[in-house]
């Protein structure tokens, strides 16, 4: 998203709170929910709103899970690190799946197509190991099959477009 | 036993008795357990707590057991309480203890740690335990000053019961003062308490989360990147080696002295080896900074002082080329060619940066040998304005109230000065006000770093704060917000100037400022409502054609509301150079001898033909801009210029070069050969402040020891003994001086103000003017029973624009500044690598609409011209600058920025209009 727009989606948010540092956490959730990510630029205007040092915000907005810094990718790329999962093979299938994408968990890739992510039970145990990718459950897999779903999910992309 | 409460000042009587561990001791309410252990000699482990910040507690080094509190408290803060009693010795205490060092020490380089050879061993010696080099205590900078490494001896740890975990986070190298080792950093957070806490700028602070977590800037981008002010602070905080300097060199020797950068006049120590300045340390005992430096201070010194061009050598000029020669070759040629002219066709420059002994003896020089009122400093382009104007509506033209008394204000009104870059330790004070509650009013241009910490911004237009600050007094006046007997007892002439606001009603002010009324209304309720209430303003005020006009409206609006004369408040100008105060105080000037005494009063000049031993000229000489004018009319034929550097500084830098080609003969003495000594027919080498004894006299009218810590460079020599030289040479009396402490005595007696100045009594500190007698403490505040001139003069004032203005050819206003990281004209700060990494070019800044209008970008390089010349610099599009105005420093001599600035003169002060000209910006295209 460009400066501008961010500064205009900003400036109607911040709107509607006060200038008050117990503000920051509702603010940031706010932002991350339109823009599914917290962009540098918002959390600088949001600092300079608060009166609250840069680095502040931005402690913040690294110690909790529930904030991301860059923008998902495209497609969100879930694997499961629940027991079942864990048990049948799992950090296998998260490595595979890190190996293919080039990023780790809870990276993005630069081109912003994948978003890897790692989830605690999907409630498909009877899958497991699960993979989801966005709203696609594959289950029982292998190695081998995480190349293909991989490949299927890209080429579905090309096809469609 | 007092306590002083912090934040606001105020004093309480109160006392607790405790136990500590069986003995009964006595601590102030307030205190925590901590302190009060420490008091009386009990020590009590700790690693986050830091005497100079709030309590923290995140260590859990420094539990205790306190009878009938549950738990473990944590000593640093918990408060002491009557009848306390506290055991910090035992078994279930040091266990907890162990086990909080023994987690530390999991993820630290500890090897050595527990290491039964680390006393015998030695950075080069083969490790016993195969412990990789950069692991090692022995290896690192902190060793032996470690905290860590104490309490671990302390507690007698000898082994770690827990898996050892590493860290491989890559060092922070990217400042060039000091590296970031997150390595080594135990988490204790005093850096980032310290970067909010003490300089409120938060450029570091905790970020992410469990094993990731560390100490990280906005973006976890390398610390020149981020906001971070260099001021190593935090390097200072760091209890172990996360924060290091990158030059670690050990003094042998320290010697107390000032630093020579800025008007604060911070206290310093510098570290001595082998006849080189290795080290600076803020002085924690002394005021105006107690320990605080900022970073021209802390890091800035050592580069200059032993700088490879420094001049080690009088130079002559021969056919063209200046060539080297001996000091009696240069003395015996200068006194010769001297002697040749009237006291009309010399004149003499002294310096804002030489000691007030040297001063006196370069006036003295001027008056006494060569005949002439002709001398002048460089105080004349910041301050000049501000000795008229407080000089008449005060009686004396000084800032009225100390330093630290800012941090007791509840309300500041920055005007006019861009306090955090050109007087840092002034901004922390400031800073700390508003932490501890004041409501700041920043009134000023430019979006500056203060406006954070603002309650209220005024963006008044560049040179309207005559109409704006006449708007806020009409407020005041209209809503009965003055202090009506303080108006009747100590001050006169007030009808008259009431009327002269009947002139400033907000809509026309609204309309010539640019500033909403509503925001002006409000500016004046907040001002006139917190008392006590001080004024801090800088060279925005001053440089201005009507800068003494603007000087006059603070006095006004300080006077109207009862703020003059009481602790915090007041009227300050904060003043550039480190001894403006002194070079004006000791007559470097061209109508006054030292202590304001007028050359034209006869009964003054007898009393000096007296103690001088010699007739003096009787009408006033000229001023550094009309000498610089008489020279370009070949009427005035020779100047001595010491310590100064107008090509650089002067307005029209075309004008001041040619007037100084003009000369028959120019003498220059300065540490470097800086521009305008490449002109000079015979250049001098001078010492630096740390190759000298004397004194300077800071912004807050406090005369502060600068002492030798080492032998000059090469042949240099001190200023004054080079003066004296001259003057002997020249068989001027008077001149046989062997040490600067002789001079102040002399000075002493001549100068009321200083007549109760001696080397002697300035040994344990500085003494704040006016100290007229021996037995005088020194005078920390002006004007509290009566003002220096009797009565406060209300003055009259009216709106006058600006001497350009902006038009068709030129619709863009220059605005000029200091900043952070370089100094005057960069004579010093320019040899220094580290603060040229910081800011090593000129930056044009210009706001995004103006830069969109004419194609700029950031970075894109720009050409700006004025009337007078045209300066190349890289532009950076920055919100910081209002629309229509650029701003720029001049610092660098590659874009010498003076070459554009105006010469209209205040026709009081006659100080030139520096801050504000027109000019016109266009972009250059690549490649040309
Ligand atoms: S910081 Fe202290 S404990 Fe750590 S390696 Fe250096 S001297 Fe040793
Ligand atoms: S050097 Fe100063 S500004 Fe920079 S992080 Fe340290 S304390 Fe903060
Ligand atoms: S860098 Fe130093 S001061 Fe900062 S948290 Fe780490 S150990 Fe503490
Ligand atoms: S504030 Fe001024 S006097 Fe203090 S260290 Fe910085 S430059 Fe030196
Ligand atoms: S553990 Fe993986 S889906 Fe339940
Ligand atoms: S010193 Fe008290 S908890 Fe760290």
């Amino acid at each position: 998203m460009v400066k501008a727009e961010i500064r205009q989606q900003l400036d109607e948010l911040l709107s509607s709170y006060n200038r008050d540092g117990s503000n920051l956490i509702p603010i940031l959730q706010e932002i991350q929910e339109r823009n599914g990510y917290l962009p540098e630029e918002a959390m600088r205007k949001v600092a300079q709103f608060l009166k609250l040092p840069e680095s502040a915000v931005y402690g913040v907005s690294t110690f909790y899970a529930q904030f991301k810094l860059v923008p998902s990718g495209r497609k969100i790329v879930r694997v499961c690190r629940g027991t079942a999962c864990y048990v049948r093979g799992g950090v296998r299938i998260l490595r595979e799946v890190e190996k293919h994408l080039g990023i780790r968990a809870e990276e993005t890739t630069t081109d912003l197509e994948y978003t890897l992510e790692t989830i605690a039970c999907f409630g498909s145990c009877a899958l497991a190991p699960v993979v989801v990718i966005d709203k696609t459950v594959h289950g029982r897999m292998t190695p081998a099959k995480v190349k293909q779903i991989l490949a299927d999910a890209r080429n579905g992309d090309e096809a469609k477009s | 036993m007092t306590s002083k409460n912090e934040g606001n000042g105020e004093f309480t009587l109160d006392i607790v008795k405790l136990t500590i561990n069986g003995q009964e001791i006595t601590a102030d309410k307030g205190m925590t357990v901590l302190e009060a252990a420490q008091s009386t000699g009990i020590y009590i482990p700790k690693l986050c707590y830091d005497p100079d910040l709030k309590p923290y507690g995140a260590c859990r080094l420094c539990v205790v057991e306190i009878e009938n509190i549950r738990g473990l408290p944590t000593a640093c803060t918990t408060p002491v309480s009557d009848g306390m009693v506290v055991h910090t010795e035992t078994p279930v205490v040091s266990e907890v203890r162990r086990t909080a060092v023994q987690l530390l020490m999991t993820d630290h380089p500890c090897d050595c740690l527990i290491c039964h050879r680390r006393e015998q061993c030695q950075p080069f010696d083969i490790c016993l335990r195969s412990v990789a080099v950069t692991d090692r205590c022995v290896t690192c900078p902190k060793n032996g000053q470690c905290e860590l490494q104490e309490v671990i001896d302390y507690l007698g740890i000898t082994e770690l019961p827990f898996s050892r975990t590493t860290r491989s986070f890559p060092v922070d190298t990217s400042n060039p003062f000091f590296n970031l080792d997150r390595n080594k950093c135990i988490l204790c957070g005093r850096c980032v308490r310290t970067c909010n806490e003490i300089t409120g700028v938060g450029a570091i602070d905790f970020a992410f989360r469990g094993y990731s977590s560390r100490v990280s800037t906005f973006g976890d981008k390398p610390l020149v990147d981020s906001t971070c002010q260099s001021c190593g602070e935090c390097v200072v905080h760091c209890p172990v080696a996360a924060l290091m300097p990158k030059d670690t060199t050990q003094p042998v020797r320290e010697v107390a002295t000032t630093c020579p950068y800025c008007g604060v006049g911070c206290q310093i120590y510098l570290g001595t080896r082998d006849n080189r300045v290795v080290t600076v340390r803020g002085n924690k005992d002394k005021p105006p900074n107690n320990g605080h430096l900022c970073v021209k201070g802390r890091f800035g010194i050592t580069g200059f002082i032993h700088h490879p061009e420094r001049l080690t050598t009088p130079l002559i000029k021969k056919n063209g080329e200046l060539t080297q020669a001996t000091w009696d070759e240069a003395l015996g040629l200068i006194a010769g060619r001297l002697d040749k002219y009237d006291g009309d066709e010399v004149g003499v420059i002294a310096s804002a940066k030489c000691t007030n002994e040297e001063n006196y003896i370069i006036q003295k020089f001027a008056r006494v040998v060569l005949g002439t009122n002709n001398i002048d400093h460089s105080a004349r382009l910041c301050d000049s304005s501000t000795l008229a104007g407080l000089g008449q509506s005060f009686g004396s033209g000084a800032m009225t109230n100390p330093i630290n008394e800012i941090r007791n204000a509840r309300g500041i009104l920055a005007i006019g000065t861009n306090t955090t870059e050109a007087h840092p330790i002034i901004g922390l004070e400031v800073k700390r006000a508003v932490r501890s509650g004041a409501k700041l009013i920043v009134a000023n241009p430019r979006e500056i770093d203060l406006v954070r910490f603002a309650e209220i911004w005024l963006r008044q237009r560049p040179g309207t704060d005559v109409a704006l600050l006449m708007g806020m007094m009409r407020v005041i006046v209209d809503e009965g917000l003055l202090d009506p007997t303080f108006i009747s007892e100590r001050c006169e002439n007030f009808d008259a100037f009431k009327a002269s606001l009947n002139s400033f009603g907000l809509d026309r002010v609204e309309r010539i400022t640019g500033v909403p009324r509503d925001l002006i209304t409000d500016a004046a309720r907040v001002y006139a409502s917190s008392k006590p209430a001080t004024i801090l303003y800088g060279s925005g005020i001053t440089q201005h054609c009507h800068g003494t006009d603007n000087v006059i409206a603070t006095a006004n609006l300080a006077m109207l509301t009862g703020n003059v004369g009481k602790p915090s408040t007041g009227v300050n100008p904060l003043r550039g150079q480190n001894n403006a105060q002194g070079a004006c105080d000791l007559g470097a000037l061209p109508d006054v001898y030292p202590g304001a005494q007028s050359v034209t009063d006869p009964g003054t000049r007898q009393r000096f033909e007296a103690a001088w031993e010699c007739p003096l000229p009787s009408s006033p000489g000229l001023t550094l801009t009309e000498m610089l004018d008489s020279a370009s009319e070949e009427k005035l034929k020779a100047i001595y210029l010491v310590g100064e550097n107008p090509v650089m500084s002067n307005p029209d830098i075309k004008h001041t070069r040619k007037a100084l080609e003009r000369l028959e003969f120019l003498v220059v003495q300065d540490i470097f050969l800086t521009e305008t000594a490449r002109l000079a027919d015979v250049v001098l080498p001078g010492a630096t402040f740390a190759e000298k004894d004397g004194t300077s006299t800071n912004t807050e009218r406090r005369v502060q020891r600068v002492r030798k810590a080492i032998e000059p460079t090469g042949n240099s020599r001190p200023d004054w003994w080079i003066t004296c030289a001259l003057g002997q040479q020249m068989k001027g009396k008077g001149f046989d001086f062997e040490h600067p402490s002789q001079i102040m005595d002399e000075i002493a007696s001549l100068t009321p103000d200083y007549g109760g100045i001696s080397f002697e009594r300035l040994e344990n500190g500085g003494l704040q003017l006016p100290c007229p007698t021996p037995d005088h403490p020194g005078t920390p505040t002006l004007h509290t029973s009566a003002f220096t001139r009797g009565k406060g003069q209300f003055i009259p004032l009216d709106y006058k624009p600006p001497a350009e203005l902006p038009d068709d050819n030129y619709p863009l206003i220059l605005t000029t500044g200091r900043s952070l990281y370089h100094f005057n004209t960069g004579t010093l700060t320019g040899k220094v690598t580290g603060l040229n990494a910081l800011q090593d070019k000129e930056l044009v800044k210009i706001n995004p609409g103006d830069a969109r209008a004419l194609g700029i970008d950031d970075n894109d390089m720009v050409k700006v011209i004025s009337r007078r010349g045209e300066v190349m610099a890289r532009a950076e599009v920055s919100e910081t600058s209002p629309a229509g105005v650029i701003f720029m420093t001049f610092h660098l001599a590659e874009s010498p920025t003076n070459m554009l600035t105006s010469p209209a003169l205040d026709p009081v002060a006659r100080i030139p209009e520096l801050k504000l000209c027109a000019v016109r910006v266009e972009r250059v295209p690549p490649g040309v």
